[in-house]
């Protein structure tokens, strides 16, 4: 096994098995805490010394869930909550729980009703992120957070602790980023679905033992040869696209992931925080620089179509693939004007449907094949 | 009071004359709005523009059978036929789809406020995009608790502030305090008379059929601000208090139960609603939707506060002890929930919602799948079993107290089976 192969195999091994992530985090006497998407400031968390723990739901059938939600809900937040239902989340300190789209709302009271053992910690961003009286808001949702980490953690979370915490993401951040980049360099070395894997790690480990697997390789790929790609390379956008069936049917027709605009991926790590000054403003003012996600709110109504062609034009990829969460109106939403501003630039695109509890993926197939076959032409 | 038109005729009129207005600023070469039902009306009636409503116009497109069509036109503009049918209703009507069920004039700036969802971002966005027009985004952040923390207040009032500049910009005219007096005087009093005419469904026999409140809500939301609709509130509520008076109602079949509504009703299918209600003397008295719209307030930082209590912005505590409540005060025996496939932040918690009635009040509860919109969404066939069981589970309920017994709990009500089948 080469290094890149080593240290891929690693990654995936931890990103296949969070709950044995979760339960040896416990054995070792580290206190965690679960993390919903989206945009959570896990750097309080981690100031006060838990290990933040990703929570996106899970692959599988919906079981318990379907008690508290209607079938028409994403599924990262139906198989989410089932996993606490189920009590795979047993032994969290406190859950984070933003409020921030129309299936988070009601997933909030759903856990809070199902989950009462569980301390539930509330976050509702604002929209009008990026105004001074946007920022001031922010803080004052990220200081309540924090008072009632330090409720549950029983202990202060000083602004240096955050600070220093800051630095530890900032760091994974950039670690994640140059992984993209080098994924994208080498489909050689690095498989969709191994890519997807090593992203998806970092959400159940302390992020200072990703950044140091991540580091290593990412150096083990910058040293590997150039290798000319024979398939086609293309950009993905969505959610979520972290599913081993769906990602092997990327590799089988020969599509490389030259970059991403998934929110489990690249949305969630663009943005750095100032590791200087007052922790929650520079946190506030990391999340009013979030842009180029359909969660949001864009002031700059061309912003998101010309970020997604310069995307494809700046990784080389020939097209794109939205991987559009079933039942995620806010990506279904801003589809026909990412479309629209694909098309206008001449970058084809296709849109295939994806879901937790997916078990056919004919379809998904099918288009993958004739999309590759396309941009093959 | 108008003494010689009906409340309802002179209701309808006042619509009307808000889209005609809306009309007649157009030919003006004057600025007109699209605005989201809870955006602070108070604003733009202060600054003297023309305001139409796409959620107003989606439901009476909806009701004259045009849904499905319009909403087939956003598919074909690529919208996913998962988002909501106002939504794409309104989509398809800014993209010019033909629709003489409810014409309006297109918008030249849009007022969107996310209290109730925040699907309404991203449609907004989408037809400022589509027609290069400005947009004041309200943001209102959903609430975890049953009082609003006042630093979320302070976000939304500064968020009034922006929006009254920016409209001062697109109007042309200054900010006037007297006259936003004015307008929010005409607003407390519009929602003080509305209520009041609501509260007369708690009367037994009720004067009134709470559907009949569904089709005066587009006054409460298209023209709270203006005097015209206060007085014809309270015109209203003066016929209510005569029809208890004369023992006259316009639910006129038999109210052998009293029911709550919940959810917004599916407006291509009233009449289709409404039929096993009336054969099984049903009368619906107790609706939600239509008092979440009446609010009343003191200055700018209650009038960000009463905004922030949206049906679907507030925390699972406060929604059931609104319902809670309600019920309660309207004597309702029996609770049909409608499931609505274009409503997520309404639907989502309903399940919990159920039982959380059912355990406080002791009343049947059962839900229906349905939408608001488009009729696709809707099985007839499903809806008629539903509500004959709810009939059925009141019936023995009111045997059951009949012959002295404790209310009897429901055994099969809507949470139970769904938590039955997910086993």
């Amino acid at each position: 096994m080469t290094q890149p192969e080593e240290l891929l195999k690693t990654l995936s091994d931890i990103a296949h098995d969070p709950g044995a992530r979760l339960a040896a985090c416990l054995a070792e006497g580290r206190k965690a805490v679960g993390v919903f998407p989206y945009y959570v400031p896990e750097e309080l968390a981690y100031a006060a010394g838990f290990l933040p723990f990703g929570i996106w739901g899970a692959q599988g059938t919906v079981r318990e869930a379907g008690r508290y939600f209607p079938a028409f809900y994403c599924s990262i937040a139906r198989t989410g909550l089932d996993l606490a239902l189920r009590g795979k989340l047993d032994g969290l300190s406190a859950v984070i729980m933003p409020s921030v789209c129309d299936t988070l709302r009601p997933f909030t009271q759903n856990f809070k009703s199902a989950k009462p053992d569980i301390p539930f910690l509330f976050l509702a961003h604002p929209q009008n992120r990026k105004e001074d009286f946007g920022v001031a808001y922010t803080i004052s949702e990220y200081r309540r957070v924090k008072a009632e980490l330090e409720a549950v953690a029983d202990k202060k979370i000083t602004d240096e602790a955050i600070r220093g915490a800051i630095r530890v993401y900032n760091e994974n951040r950039a670690a994640r980023r140059e992984f993209v980049r080098l994924a994208g360099a080498h489909p050689e070395a690095v498989s969709p679905a191994g890519r997807a894997a090593a992203l998806k790690s970092a959400y159940f480990m302390d992020k200072a033992a990703h950044t140091e697997l991540l580091s290593r390789l990412n150096d083990s790929l910058r040293a590997l040869p150039s290798v000319a790609w024979t398939g086609v390379k293309v950009v993905t956008s969505g959610i979520l696209a972290d599913g081993d069936n769906l990602l092997d049917l990327f590799e089988r027709h020969g599509i490389a992931i030259a970059a991403d605009d998934i929110a489990h991926e690249s949305r969630s790590f663009r943005t750095d925080a100032s590791e200087t000054g007052d922790p929650l403003e520079s946190l506030a003012r990391q999340f009013a620089a979030q842009t180029d996600d359909p969660l949001l709110y864009e002031p700059d109504l061309a912003h998101r179509g010309a970020h997604l062609v310069e995307l494809v034009e700046t990784a080389g990829a020939r097209g794109v693939v939205f991987i559009m969460m079933q039942f995620c109106d806010p990506e279904e939403l801003d589809y026909p004007n990412v479309k629209n501003a694909l098309d206008k630039a001449g970058i084809p695109s296709v849109a295939i449907g994806y879901d937790r509890q997916m078990r056919d993926f004919g379809q998904a197939g099918t288009s993958l094949e004739a999309f590759a076959d396309m941009l093959k032409s | 009071m108008n003494e010689n038109k009906p409340a309802k005729i002179v209701l309808r009129e006042i619509v009307d004359s808000v889209y005609r207005n809306a009309w007649e600023a157009k030919e003006r070469g004057e600025p007109v709005g699209w605005s989201s039902s809870k955006f602070p009306a108070e604003i733009a009636e202060t600054l003297g523009l023309a305001v139409c409503y796409p959620e107003n116009q989606a439901a009476a497109i909806a009701a004259k059978h045009g849904g499905q069509r319009m909403c087939e036109h956003a598919e074909a503009m690529g919208f996913s036929n998962d988002i909501c049918a106002y939504a794409r209703i309104s989509l398809a009507y800014a993209d010019g789809a033909p629709c003489e069920e409810k014409p309006m004039p297109q918008p030249d700036f849009l007022l969107c406020c996310n209290n109730i969802c925040n699907c309404m971002t991203k449609w907004y966005e989408s037809i400022a995009r589509m027609h290069g027009i400005p947009l004041i985004m309200i943001d209102v952040p959903f609430n975890n608790t049953v009082d609003v923390p006042d630093e979320r207040i302070a976000y939304v009032r500064a968020q009034f502030d922006a929006a009254v500049k920016k409209l001062e910009a697109i109007s042309g005219r200054k900010w006037d305090e007297k006259k936003f007096e004015e307008v929010c005087a005409n607003a407390n009093r519009s929602a003080s008379a509305w209520l009041k005419a609501c509260s007369y469904c708690a009367t037994k026999p009720s004067p009134l059929s709470g559907f009949d409140l569904f089709n005066h809500m587009a006054d409460i939301v298209t023209a709270r601000c203006k005097p015209e609709t206060a007085a014809a509130f309270e015109q209203l509520a003066a016929e209510y208090e005569k029809s208890v008076k004369d023992g006259e109602s316009t639910w006129r079949y038999d109210e052998n139960h009293r029911i709550m509504f919940e959810g917004i009703p599916c407006w291509p299918e009233l009449g289709t609603l409404f039929k096993p209600l009336k054969e099984n003397g049903t009368n619906t008295v107790a609706v939600v939707y239509a008092p979440a719209f009446g609010f009343v307030y003191d200055g700018l930082d209650e009038l960000a506060r009463a905004y922030c209590r949206a049906p679907n912005s507030v925390c699972i505590e406060a929604g059931v002890a609104w319902r809670e409540d309600l019920c309660r005060e309207n004597g309702v025996d029996g609770i049909l929930v409608h499931y609505n496939r274009s409503c997520k932040p309404w639907s989502g918690y309903m399940l919990e919602m159920e039982r959380r009635w059912h355990a406080k009040l002791g009343v049947p509860v059962v839900g229906f799948d349905g939408d608001q919109a488009d009729p696709r969404n809707f099985s007839e066939a499903q809806y008629r079993t539903r509500v004959e069981g709810l009939v059925e589970l009141m019936r023995a309920q009111s045997k059951g107290a009949h012959a002295g017994g404790p209310p009897r709990a429901a055994a099969s009500n809507a949470a139970n089976e769904r938590e039955e089948n997910a086993r």
